[in-house]
């Protein structure tokens, strides 16, 4: 079987349904829901015709040489997510999730979100088909993200500041799953990664495939051949799967996840999930994730909000194990060097999630060589990092260099 | 045998109905959990279930998951969990299941997580986020060493689910009494009563009902139609705000709400 073709609810031995008994139900509805729709062509054509009218796809690619030639010559190739209609890849799951979510007559949509790009997309989505929006927002990322509060606000939800745990992500997400358990008549819960219980991962994925299937394409007919590597962030790991799905079957093309190593994978402040982790359950899904002997859950670390989850989608667990795709940890210094590397020689700024793959691309085109092609999935624009970057580089008038 | 169905069936016999009290082990402290525990089987409880601190708790509202992080914060472990419940069994004969999320003991090794609980005199397992389709490592587990295994039922169950959580389920079945997390109420959901209901007529033998109750008054009402009232956030509530003896209290009162005394 192509590993393509993989549906769930298990990706090998990662993925099921660890979850309490009240939210089956509701699972069970989507899963048959989102079954339903792949059969209708209506859906299809009715989110093609958002993502054609509203998202602003299909996204371009960008050939970056200026930046290429920091990653030893090789061909460096942009797929532009940043570009999408709120800035980054988020908003093509968003939009088939509320479009389910509209089928099956929910009137509300609570998310998580960590950098606040996911929690933007879905505000942004719930604005434009009239439904209520509450997110759910570690009170760390509400500080280091307060542009994307502030946006998710103007759209007209409510952001809920999660105030326990490591008041992350991670929280976020526990916050969301006790609203969704107690509100699962009325409300849907946009998960905004590959992670959670089936039919999330296969889903979530499914809505952002398209980011590969058309970087294919596009890679094919500008350069007459497949990619050698494809590069991508991972903190759940959507963008990273969306774009690798389309090439999961195409064995010459090298399929490279770039996690957050923070402060580097010799210090405890990581979120180094497939590099440092073990199997165990998470979220509603077994996968790899930071855990103590207990199985207890790691506090994470990563400059960046977006990649600070100690866990990852059971799919990226799977792939590592069968050895299809290779995850490295890459440190918030080198991910800072990237993105202002990016900003200075191509005029692209990037988020501080996706600077995480491009630290890597850096990397993998000086191994490759200068024959390399690189397509690296620039899941979005770095607006948003404007004052932690400000702050990490000094650049502010008055602040300290 | 079921330790617990025993408890409930000896509870019905002379109160009509059992109490079942939750705190979490590690709260205030190791060894103050175990003194809790053994008041609250002193003080009218018939089943003890004694949680284990998890650092992502998503059934648990405010005042547990307060609880359950300062004992983390102490630096509680796993292993000191068979201690402590190897200390309460030693000193009451009331059945105490664990209730535990499921990472912890799967990170522990399921088979040696459940030969140690038996070893420590504790009855089997309360998993709420551990569904019967997922359970295979429990189930040939809690055979080979003889423990119970209690799984939740909800409102939003269908006929078939609930059927599986019945089959699954030995000492009884957890019957969600509202959609939510844990957490006080001030009356318990209309959805208990229908819930429980469809359990009988698929022949559920014993079934308790939690989420929710925090009240004598509320203990009866659930016991005119359940086997057991469980009652969690109330007890630690009490145990917070007033140490041993505001919680040896509450277990008073709430017992004062089972249907018949002996
Ligand atoms: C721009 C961007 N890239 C990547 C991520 C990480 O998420 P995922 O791994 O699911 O793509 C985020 C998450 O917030 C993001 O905003």
């Amino acid at each position: 079987m192509a590993l393509r073709d993989e549906l769930g609810p298990y990706f090998g031995e990662f993925g099921g349904r660890f979850v309490p008994e009240s939210l089956i139900a509701a699972l069970d509805e989507l899963a048959a829901a989102y079954e339903l729709t792949k059969q209708d062509p209506t859906f299809a054509q009715e989110l093609t015709h958002l993502h054609a009218t509203y998202t602003g796809r299909p996204s371009i690619i960008t050939e970056v040489p200026r930046f290429a030639e920091h990653a030893g010559g090789a061909r460096i190739i942009l797929k532009r997510e940043d570009l999408n209609h709120t800035g980054s890849h988020k908003i093509n799951n968003v939009l088939g999730q509320a479009l389910l979510a509209k089928r099956l007559g929910k009137k509300r949509l609570i998310a998580e979100t960590g950098a606040g790009q996911h929690g933007v997309a879905t505000a942004t989505a719930a604005a434009l088909f009239g439904m209520e929006c509450v997110v759910y927002m570690g009170q760390v990322d509400t500080e280091r993200q307060a542009l994307n509060v502030a946006r998710m606000r103007l759209l007209g939800a409510t952001v809920i500041p999660v105030t326990n745990g490591s008041r992350t992500l991670k929280d976020a997400i526990n916050e969301a799953l006790r609203d969704w358990v107690t509100n699962v008549d009325t409300t849907h819960y946009l998960l905004g990664t590959v992670a959670g219980p089936h039919p999330f991962p296969v889903m979530v994925r499914d809505f952002h495939k398209i980011i590969g299937e058309e970087a294919r394409a596009q890679v094919l007919s500008l350069t007459g051949r497949l990619p050698d590597a494809v590069a991508a962030c991972v903190g759940g790991g959507s963008n990273a799967i969306g774009i690798f799905h389309a090439f999961l079957d195409d064995a010459s093309v090298g399929l490279y996840g770039f996690e957050a190593a923070g402060r580097g994978i010799d210090t405890p402040e990581h979120a180094a999930t497939l590099t440092l982790g073990r199997p165990g359950v998470l979220h509603g899904a077994r996968s790899y994730m930071l855990q103590d002997e207990d199985g207890q859950t790691m506090e994470s670390h990563s400059i960046s909000a977006g990649l600070d989850y100690p866990g990852v989608g059971p799919e990226h667990s799977w792939l590592k194990d069968l050895g299809r795709a290779t995850y490295r940890p890459v440190t918030d210094v080198a991910a800072m060097d990237a993105l202002r590397l990016l900003s200075r020689t191509e005029g692209i700024i990037p988020a501080i999630e996706t600077a995480h793959g491009l630290a890597g691309a850096l990397e993998l085109g000086k191994e490759l060589g200068s024959d390399a092609i690189i397509l690296v999935n620039l899941s979005g624009r770095g607006d948003k990092d404007m004052q932690t970057a400000a702050e990490y580089f000094g650049i502010l008038d008055g602040a300290p260099n | 045998m079921s330790l617990v169905e025993t408890g409930l069936d000896a509870a019905k016999r002379a109160t009509g109905g059992a109490l079942i009290g939750y705190l979490p082990l590690g709260f205030p402290t190791l060894d103050e959990s175990v003194e809790a525990a053994i008041t609250l089987a002193k003080n009218g409880v018939d089943v003890l279930e004694l949680g284990l601190p998890y650092s992502d708790p998503v059934m648990d509202g405010l005042v547990i998951q307060q609880a359950t992080s300062i004992a983390l914060e102490n630096g509680f472990r796993i292993s000191d969990a068979f201690d402590a419940l190897a200390q309460i069994t030693a000193e009451v004969e009331t059945p105490a299941l664990v209730m535990t999320y499921w990472n912890p003991v799967l990170a522990f090794g399921v088979d040696s997580f459940a030969q140690k609980l038996k070893e420590a005199g504790g009855a089997g397992l309360i998993t709420p986020d551990l569904i019967p389709d997922e359970a295979q490592l429990w189930f040939d587990a809690s055979e080979h060493y003889d423990l119970d295994r209690v799984f939740l039922a909800a409102p939003s169950s269908s006929e078939e689910r609930l059927k599986r959580a019945i089959e699954s389920s030995r000492g009884f079945v957890y019957a969600v009494s509202t959609m939510g997390i844990t957490g006080t109420r001030k009356d318990v959901d209309t959805a208990a009563v229908s819930l429980v209901t469809k359990l009988r007529e698929l022949e559920a033998e014993h079934v308790g009902v939690g989420l929710g109750i925090s009240s004598a008054e509320q203990v009866g009402e659930v016991l005119s139609y359940a086997d057991g009232a469980i009652v969690g956030s109330a007890l630690v509530q009490a145990l917070a705000s007033g140490g041993v003896e505001a919680l040896a209290q509450t277990a008073l009162d709430l017992a004062t709400g089972k249907p018949a005394t002996a």
